[in-house]
């Protein structure tokens, strides 16, 4: 017992505490010399970790809202109405039949770096995104050019056969191959932007650690530091420099939603603006404040139906399907963000269309078709399932969906929750009854819903084919006329979701991000949530 | 002799590891480039498998790994095209080393102490009390205990930033939430060995000896009763270091935790083998260290 004595004396409750508390004040006393950044002028949370910031490469929402400030194309849209404007180029002149552009560059342009930014540099961007080697997921923004394709895919060797071509220093005419409405539009997207040969030979792929990197666009590379934050600062050799509102911007990849919000209620971020960092269970609350912003977005929710399974098959059953779905309950009880529900696929506000209508809630003409197909009250209507991504909003849609056919049609669906890579392998090779989906509009064009599902196109996945809609589709494509091109994707748009519903659109996304509009300035609302940086400033008191 | 054959064992070892877990990557349904947009043609597929060799038979891809491995280059990350392993590593890796060894330091300074306090005290109060905070930190996982001292000492009180990564300050939640579960932990294994080694016979014997109390108590039954926090403090060390997920992802700290789980959901193939490898290397190469310790603590190990 002499022990324990001399142990309990050894370390009497002083000592515990001495001991306890000195690593707490080691940390006190380091903080004192800790490294100070400059803080940033404005600091955005921008949902994931960027993938790359190469605009060749990138496919992502949170890619693009950085790259839109490094680099420019020849023309950028409008931070307002998100339709093309000048940008490198000053101005061009279309042929009469569509299919010859002509740019003239602006004559003050310099890479950040000081080099000037010549037709040369856009030919070689362009080529660049569509060599093989280059390996660009998104190459096909490009392929409207004449040869583009082809040149991909190694079936043309010489870039100068492809339709893009430097006719002076500061001219470029691109050839096409078919009237595309949306070129405009598609200049503007960062496939398409203008980057910097002189790094890119000389570092390959490691280009974008070079430092000074040269950019095209408002803003230089300061700092990228992986899942940590990208740092901006103002490029004062950008054309239009004058205009920029903010010195350095801050864009921070945060995964957790609740983190975002922390941050953003201490102050530490100004604006969060990516919908996967937007708390759902928080939704109510958020919705009500008065720095909380929803807006349309050119992005439609949907299900995809297989109809290589059977009764999928059957147009009846899949429109029977899409009568049964009361689309207000799910956009009031579960994204209670302020979505419209969706009859069509394109959504409204896509510049040169309109809409069909489309299949509206009607539970009684549902049973009909489903009692036509042969399944009175879903009677033998063999057990299906439904696949979805592991996120609880899919499922609590899922559910709801599995709820309302059971109530309304008499059959049972069972859930299937997959692994993101797994989920989409299952819509690739068809191995699924019904998918959960979504698409997010590249351009403000129906092309970019509507050429989805031509026969064998890569992202059908409802392995539905209609020589009638591919037929619709390409007479669309080659029509000079906007009206009448508007007319012919209508009546395409209305097989797709009327006829024979291979897809049932739920409802369209809304962009949702919030900052405090009495702080901050310069982000608007646009139907391709797209916010160019250099118009953002926080607004002095 | 004998750490010389365990370094030699170690080689091998690795590499029956990278080749699992290259295998393994592999064989998982889906690849680095399906994404829900498919691409606008199968070529531009195949350019991308052309470009990263997926396009070869998964021998001639892991022949190629290790070739480039023998030259310190782990490849490119497939999700993270800009970047290089050995990118994400030297960003991340020292990140997590200072986030894994301060908790590491805290874990072991509170949970040594608070073992031998309530081991010395068994019976009172302060051990009652000291064992019960210890078999809370055990059982609180750190997803609700980091959110719980955001919510206290940085909405609510303000005294500490509530995430990010750049000064001391930031550093001390996410320590304390890492940290906490591994000290109540050795708490817990410090109080049992000290309980143990205080009855052993040969403190009797040595006190019969004459030995003073004091060295008793430290040169003695002190080496005795760590030796099981010795051999639990490799691994968790080794879990420590590399990261936690979890406390990475909630307090959006820049370390390699949130990429060694991310990698494998992105099939980012070069990733996942590469930082399975340095988990493993880290992993053999703390055990070895706890074995050497073991020869300094207890003088009853010999090894041959």
């Amino acid at each position: 017992m002499i022990l324990y004595e001399r142990a309990r004396r050894f370390f009497s409750r002083a000592r515990f505490f001495i001991l306890a508390g000195g690593g707490t004040a080691m940390c006190a006393w380091l903080a004192g010399c800790a490294p100070h950044e400059k803080p940033a002028d404005i600091t955005i949370i921008n949902g994931s970790e960027p993938e790359s910031l190469d605009p060749a490469i990138i496919t992502g929402q949170p890619e693009f809202r950085i790259v839109i400030g490094l680099f420019e194309g020849l023309t950028r849209l409008d931070p307002k109405s998100a339709r093309p404007i000048p940008g490198l180029a000053e101005n061009w002149e279309v042929s009469a039949d569509g299919l010859i552009y002509t740019f003239h560059l602006r004559t003050n342009l310099v890479w950040s770096t000081g080099e000037p930014i010549t037709a040369d540099d856009v030919v070689y961007s362009w080529v660049r995104a569509l060599n093989p080697a280059t390996a660009s997921d998104y190459a096909g923004q490009l392929f409207y050019l004449r040869n583009a394709e082809e040149f991909n895919s190694g079936k043309l060797k010489d870039p100068a056969g492809v339709g893009v071509h430097a006719l002076d220093q500061f001219t470029v005419r691109a050839e096409l191959n078919h009237p595309t409405a949306f070129f405009l539009d598609l200049c503007a997207f960062p496939t398409l932007y203008v980057v910097p040969r002189q790094a890119i030979e000389k570092y390959g792929d490691r280009w974008l650690m070079a430092r000074p990197l040269p950019s095209s666009g408002p803003y230089e590379l300061a700092d990228w530091r992986l899942n940590d934050k990208v740092r901006l600062k103002k490029n004062p050799r950008y054309w239009d420099a004058a205009k920029t509102q903010s010195e350095i911007i801050d864009l921070l990849p945060i995964g957790s939603p609740a983190t975002a919000l922390n941050l953003y209620q201490s102050g530490q971020a100004d604006i969060v603006w990516d919908k996967n960092v937007i708390p759902v269970e928080l939704l109510d609350v958020l919705l009500k404040r008065p720095d909380f912003h929803a807006f349309n977005f050119l992005a439609t929710y949907f299900i995809r139906c297989n109809v290589t399974h059977k009764p999928f098959d059957d147009p009846r059953v899949r429109r029977a399907l899409a009568l049964a779905i009361d689309k207000e309950r799910i956009v009031k009880k579960i994204t209670k963000a302020g979505e419209q529900t969706a009859a069509h696929l394109v959504p409204d506000g896509t510049a040169n269309y309109l809409s069909p209508d489309g299949l509206d809630y009607n539970p009684e003409l549902a049973r009909r078709l489903l009692a036509e197909a042969g399944y009175p009250d879903g009677k033998g209507f063999p057990r299906f399932s439904f696949i979805f991504d592991a996120m609880k909003i899919h499922e609590n849609i899922a559910v709801e969906l599995q709820q309302m056919w059971h109530e309304t049609l008499g059959i049972d669906m069972e859930l299937r929750q997959l692994e993101w890579k797994v989920y989409l392998g299952a819509m690739d090779r068809l191995d699924y009854d019904l998918a959960r989906s979504s698409w997010i509009g590249d351009y403000n064009d129906p092309q970019t819903f509507l050429g989805m599902f031509l026969s064998g196109d890569g992202n059908n996945r409802t392995g539905w084919k209609d020589p009638a809609y591919d037929g619709l589709i390409k007479a669309a494509n080659n029509e000079p006329d906007l009206q009448k091109r508007a007319q012919l994707f209508r009546q395409a748009e209305s097989r797709l979701i009327q006829d024979e519903s291979p897809v049932i659109p739920l409802f369209y996304y809304v962009g949702i991000n919030y900052f405090d509009t009495n702080r901050i300035e310069g982000v608007f609302e646009n139907i391709l949530d797209d916010h160019p940086l250099q118009c953002i400033r926080k607004i002095k008191p | 002799m004998y750490f010389v054959k365990r370094i030699a064992l170690a080689i091998p070892l690795l590499l029956v590891i990278s080749a699992l877990a290259f295998v393994l990557v592999h064989l998982a349904p889906g690849g680095p480039f399906d994404r829900e947009r498919a691409p606008a043609s199968p070529e531009i597929e195949r350019n991308l498998n052309a470009k990263y060799h997926l396009d070869e038979p998964i021998w001639k891809q892991y022949g190629r790994y290790l070739g480039d491995l023998a030259h310190g280059d782990f490849g490119v990350s497939l999700k993270y095209r800009n970047h290089t392993v050995n990118d994400i590593i030297a960003q991340g890796l020292p990140v997590s080393l200072t986030l894994g060894g301060l908790a590491f330091c805290f874990a072991m300074g509170i949970g040594l102490t608070t073992g031998f306090f309530t081991a010395a005290r068994r019976g009172g109060w302060e051990d009652y009390v000291g064992s019960f905070l210890s078999v809370l930190a055990v059982c609180v996982p750190g997803f609700v205990l980091a959110p719980l001292l955001i919510l206290i000492f940085a909405v609510k009180l303000k005294w500490l930033p509530v995430a990010l990564w750049g000064s001391p300050w930031h550093m001390i939640l996410p320590v304390l939430a890492l940290g906490l579960y591994f000290g109540g932990k050795v708490a817990r294994l410090t109080r049992e060995g000290m309980l143990q080694a205080m009855q052993a016979e040969f403190i009797t014997a040595a006190r019969a000896k004459g030995l003073g109390e004091n060295g008793l108590l430290w040169r003695h039954a002190f080496r005795i009763a760590v030796l099981p926090v010795a051999s639990y403090s490799g691994p968790m060390l080794a879990d420590l270091l590399t990261g936690s997920f979890i406390i990475e992802n909630i307090f959006q700290i820049p370390g390699i935790g949130v990429f060694l789980v991310n990698s494998s959901l992105n099939r980012d193939y070069t990733v996942v083998v590469g930082l399975s490898l340095l988990y493993a290397v880290l992993l053999v190469g703390l055990n070895l260290a706890v074995d050497f310790a073991y020869r300094w603590l207890d003088p009853r190990v010999k090894y041959e």
